[in-house]
């Protein structure tokens, strides 16, 4: 087994251990890092690997969450049911926009993702009679069986590790290899033989896929979701994580969310500027470390390597 | 092989291509020589598919591929590369190639196996035919431009054309690297039975190798025929010599 690989299980491990500490405080972070940094690697499907910036990608992580919450909520569906129902939404969903996202090009297409992540969240927002507005819908019900932090905690980690296991296999295939090419040189791809549209459309669902994942994930650990997930801000912090922790390493946008999500707890206990530190370390990362964390480490290690 | 057919092309009333027709064989070797602007990168544009044409008619293999998309003409057999590199630059020489190979295999959409494992002779086979069997893992927008080129070339014949589109394949090499450029370009071209059509400003390379020369000035084809013929056209002599060469 490649040294990665051996790296990836102890890392595992240590999070299956994770709640032996019974601390609360970890347990609930570990979730939220695991959901916030299972979107961010869905959102760097088209980042980093096709080279899409999307910047609506809160509506498929908000279309996951009502997904799977009306439908345990309002029509007693079974949560297995209701959450593969999530991922398959979230699909559809990006499909359907993707399909006019993709006829533009960079800004105009980052806007296009933009602009429909709005009208996603304005009908969340104004559907009142089904999507409870802006008072969100609270009281989701926990599955059987999932009902304690630490039963909920394992089930995320199983996902999630699932869901990034997949996502690895496809970004080191021919499809993610096409990805990349799309990536690097669009003109070029085309005039091996592809069909770059589509393409990109692909990968635009498989994210949308694997980011209503996590929502439904969320809803469910928050017993309650708002409109607020769909907003753009959300968008924007979910590429933020991305851009913090590397966007050309498969694992950067995890510590990525892993980084900003513990640093938001340890700041918000202390001061109300979380905006304006998360401010300042975005400025000094996009000038000092614009690979992200994991891009500087990585060069790091091929530095030392080097002087050996 | 190639019908083009009274082809138009304008950019905001600026006519870049005005009405060409040609035809070519298979097999032949041909080249279109011009000035600057004379229009014969938009020509291969309209050819390729991207840039859709104002009016005429496009034909490759007898099929109509008038309004065809880029990707699907590249399927039918038609490889190019471009005036300026082309290449995917983070990417490792071997996976530039592989990369095409993938593609012209009918594997694009496969997302189970590891990319490494895949025709990884044929690639490398590739590699020593355009002589970049040294550079594999190298990051292909650290090579020279030279072998950036060659790089280039070897994308196209990744995907065995049979017609193969190139735009000024030494454009800015030094005199050495044209030579074994042109070389090359001869070489796999009968080797591989290919129809080739390229664009050229060295006229002494088009001397060399082209056996029929079109000229074209100002978007207009003003003459076409065997090398000698074109040497001799007053025309031709007219506008080389008005460019000071
Ligand atoms: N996309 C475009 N928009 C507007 N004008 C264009 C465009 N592409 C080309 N042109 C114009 O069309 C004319 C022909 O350009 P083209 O690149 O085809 O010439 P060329 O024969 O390839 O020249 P060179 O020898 O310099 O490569 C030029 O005057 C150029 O400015
Ligand atoms: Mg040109």
């Amino acid at each position: 087994m490649p040294r990665e690989n051996w790296f990836l299980v102890i890392i595992i491990l240590c999070l299956a251990l994770l709640p032996m500490s019974e601390s609360r405080f970890y347990i609930f972070l570990g979730t939220d890092i695991l959901i916030m940094g299972l979107f961010a690697v869905s959102l760097n499907l088209l980042l980093g690997y096709t080279g899409l910036v999307s910047f609506g990608q809160a509506a498929y992580f908000g279309i996951g969450a009502y997904t799977c919450a009306l439908l345990m909520k309002k029509a007693s569906v079974a949560f297995p049911i209701a959450f593969a129902a999530a991922a398959v939404f979230g699909a559809v969903a990006a499909l359907i926009i993707g399909f006019f996202c993709i006829r533009l090009t960079k800004i105009y297409f980052a806007m296009l993702t933009l602009a429909f992540s709005q009208i996603v969240w304005a009908i969340v927002f104004k559907w009142n009679s089904l999507t409870g507005g802006d008072n969100g819908l609270i009281g989701i019900p926990f599955p059987q069986h999932l009902d304690s932090p630490t039963r909920f905690y394992y089930f995320t980690l199983f996902v999630v590790v699932l869901s990034l296991f997949l996502l690895r296999k496809l970004v080191n295939s021919p499809l993610g290899r096409m990805l990349t090419t799309i990536r690097e040189n669009p003109e070029r791809t085309e005039f091996i033989g592809i069909n770059v549209k589509k393409f990109q459309l692909i990968a635009f669902m498989i994210s949308g896929f694997f980011s209503a994942i996590p929502g439904a994930l969320f809803g469910i650990f928050n017993h309650s979701i708002f409109p607020d997930l769909l907003f753009w801000s959300h968008s924007a912090e979910v590429l933020i994580m991305t851009i913090l922790g590397g966007m050309y390493s498969f694992f950067g946008p995890m510590v990525g969310a892993a980084v900003i999500l513990y640093l938001r707890m340890l700041v918000t206990s202390y001061t109300q500027y979380w905006p304006l530190i998360m401010g300042t370390i975005l400025t000094l990362l996009l000038f000092f470390f614009p690979g992200g964390i994991l891009g500087f480490l990585r060069s790091q290690l091929t530095f030392l390597k080097r002087n050996r | 092989m190639l019908a083009v057919e009274k082809v138009k092309k304008s950019f905001d009333g600026f006519v870049a291509v005005n009405g060409v027709s040609f035809s070519i064989k298979r097999g032949e070797i041909c080249a279109i020589i011009g000035p600057n602007g004379a229009g014969k990168t938009t020509l291969f544009n309209l050819i390729t598919g991207h840039l859709p044409v104002d009016e005429g008619k496009l034909f490759f293999k007898g099929m109509d591929i008038t309004h065809m998309p880029p990707h699907r003409i590249c399927r039918l057999g038609m490889g190019r590369s471009f005036q300026r590199t082309n290449i995917f630059p983070r990417l490792t020489v071997f996976q530039n190639i592989q990369a095409a190979v993938l593609v012209h295999r009918g594997k694009s959409l496969n997302f189970l196996k590891p990319v490494e494992s895949f025709f990884r002779e044929e690639t490398q086979a590739i590699l020593k035919r355009v002589g970049l069997k040294d550079y594999g893992e190298t990051v292909s927008g650290s090579l020279s431009y030279g072998f950036q080129k060659q790089l280039e070339l070897g994308i196209a014949l990744a995907s065995e054309p049979e017609l193969l589109l190139l735009d000024e394949p030494t454009a800015g090499m030094s005199a050495q690297e044209t030579h074994q450029t042109i070389e090359l370009i001869g070489r796999i071209t009968k080797e591989k039975g290919l129809t080739l059509l390229f664009t050229e400003h060295d006229m002494e390379v088009v001397f060399s190798i082209a056996e029929r020369i079109m000229v074209l000035h100002q978007g207009r084809l003003i003459a076409e025929d065997t090398p000698e013929e074109v040497r001799k056209n007053s025309e031709v002599q007219k506008i080389y010599l008005g460019e000071g060469r």
